[in-house]
């Protein structure tokens, strides 16, 4: 009998320890890029790296502001585009949804988010670069924007779900016809969780390099025009990573560590919309 | 009297299920019917068909007439929204707007179709409270979260909400079953004072609500529509034995 208790405390405890050897597992291999990225990058962080575009090849200092312009420049665009369509479509799909084509239109959120970055920028390169005769910054946008539709469109549909039945039928009841009910009552109910979506496609997009080598393909210079090539900050740490002089590496890192905390912040402020709405 | 709604041969089907079978009856002006019958007969699902709330399912199917001041409401050219402003709904569970204060919850119908002048606001918001005998417990948190209120409280908001839009009838499903006994006796007070000014079809699970509340009742069975009349003599001289079982409490 007591050896029975025994054997189920010890099996208790080992599995508990393997759950927690799970979780850090997990959580090393995180630490680790953080503090490698922190430790590298820090280092060549400086006023001058906001503020300066790169210093010609041979000379010192220099920064990545072109490119940071550039990155906002173009996530601007893709959520121009695509936070209208994946938010609207996400409607449809929720308050109209039932029908073969709303099922069709899942499936193919479904595959485009799942399809590698890479390919996307191909077919950007095939539908815009080409026919426009140049790599431009409004390229990399509509990329971006792809990337970013099916992901904005299903997590705006699951939060637009969760929003209960009777408040749709209040809002109904009161004379309030069903387009009104679906943006001012279902959507706005839903707005944190649909933030919390929009932010992570934005930290998403931010990090993409693939899909710009094709489109917005990189600037030395400033870049302000969205019909020229434009700078992004995962290009040029791209470009300076395996470029063979020292000092540009440093400056990767300091751009990769600009990187990683943007994301950072905006995956935080992500967890911090959906908190809030849990605890109303 | 004048019959303010008036149902003929009406039928709803969700699918191949024959919900309500063929009822015709009628509810008169500034009076209150009650719909009672066990659970599933099809109450609640003639309610809803009268401010066309099963518009939105896609599988409800009604046929017949339903007049509202002898117009049909299932007429092609007549707008469900332009019906579902003279015919308001009050529902089962308080559904408050979790988003918005008590004062924007009163007005929601008006901030919901667009703007509404703040001084116009003002007396809608207080002139409804009052009527729900909710503003005195209130007037001072106006702007606080509606969710802070108890269920009772909220469930007089809904209602202070939908006479708030100035209807002509009110539909009410079960308004008081998620409450406790003291916030049921206040919804139905008031259902009595509202009868003075709109004509309103409830339907209750609750015999003795029925009984208390209601000028006339309206047993339905499965479907069919068993017995109406007035509320006095459903209650004391059922002409059909089954309305008499039902409510003695033999069966449902």
């Amino acid at each position: 009998m007591m050896q029975g208790v025994t054997l189920r405390k010890m099996k208790n405890h080992l599995m508990s320890f393997v759950m927690l050897a799970c979780t850090l597992a997990v959580l090393i291999p995180l630490g680790l890029i953080f503090f490698h990225i922190v430790k590298m990058g820090i280092s060549s962080l400086s006023l001058d790296f906001f503020t300066h575009i790169p210093a010609p090849t041979g000379e010192p200092g220099g920064g990545m502001a072109n490119g940071m312009l550039g990155s906002l420049i173009m996530i601007g665009g893709a959520s121009l585009i695509g936070l209208p369509i994946g938010i609207l479509g996400a409607i449809y799909l929720s308050e109209f949804g039932g029908s073969k084509i709303s099922t069709l239109i899942r499936f193919a959120a479904d595959v485009l988010s799942g399809t590698p970055s890479i390919i996307t920028g191909m077919v950007a390169y095939t539908l815009l670069v080409v026919p426009m005769k140049g790599f431009s910054g409004l390229a990399g946008s509509i990329a971006l924007a792809m990337i970013m539709i099916p992901i904005v469109l299903r997590t705006t549909e699951e939060q637009l779900k969760m929003v209960p039945g009777s408040l749709r039928e209040a809002s109904l009841a009161l004379g309030v016809p069903f387009w009104r009910t679906s943006l001012k009552v279902t959507l706005r109910s839903a707005l944190s969780g649909v933030l919390t979506g929009i932010l992570l496609a934005v930290a998403r997009i931010a990090g993409e390099t693939a899909p710009l080598l094709f489109t917005a393909l990189g600037n030395q210079f400033w870049s302000k025009n969205v019909m020229q090539p434009m700078a992004a900050l995962p290009l040029q740490i791209f470009s300076f990573a395996i470029a063979p002089y020292e000092d540009w590496h440093k400056l990767a890192w300091a751009g990769a560590l600009v990187l990683v905390t943007v994301m950072f912040a905006l995956s935080l402020t992500a967890r911090y919309f959906g908190r809030t709405r849990q605890a109303r | 009297m004048n019959n303010k709604v008036q149902l003929e041969q009406v039928n709803i089907h969700f699918g191949k299920t024959h919900a309500v079978r063929d009822i015709s009856m009628t509810f008169p002006e500034n009076s209150v019917t009650a719909i009672i019958g066990p659970s599933g007969c099809g109450k609640s699902t003639l309610l809803r068909s009268m401010n066309r709330m099963h518009d939105l399912v896609p599988s409800a199917r009604v046929t017949g007439k339903i007049l509202v001041d002898n117009g049909d409401i299932y007429d092609r050219s007549v707008d469900p929204v332009a019906i579902r402003r003279r015919v308001g709904m009050v529902f089962q569970k308080p559904n408050p707007f979790p988003a918005m204060s008590i004062y924007d919850n009163v007005i929601a119908g008006y901030k919901l179709n667009g703007r509404l002048p703040r001084d116009e606001a003002d007396e809608i918001v207080e002139s409804c409270l009052k009527r729900v005998a909710l503003w005195d417990e209130v007037k001072d948190r106006l702007r606080s979260n509606a969710m802070m209120l108890s269920g009772g409280q909220q469930q007089r908001l809904c209602i202070a909400r939908t006479i708030a839009v100035k209807p002509e009838v009110i539909l009410m499903d079960e308004p008081a079953s998620a409450l406790d006994p003291i916030s049921t006796l206040k919804i139905e007070e008031l259902i009595e004072e509202l009868k003075e000014r709109y004509t309103i079809i409830i339907v209750t699970h609750n015999m003795q609500q029925a009984a208390r509340v209601s000028d006339y009742t309206a047993f339905l069975y499965m479907g069919d529509l068993v017995e109406c009349g007035e509320t006095k003599k459903i209650f004391t001289t059922p002409e059909v034995k089954r309305t008499e079982d039902y409510i003695t409490g033999r069966f449902g």
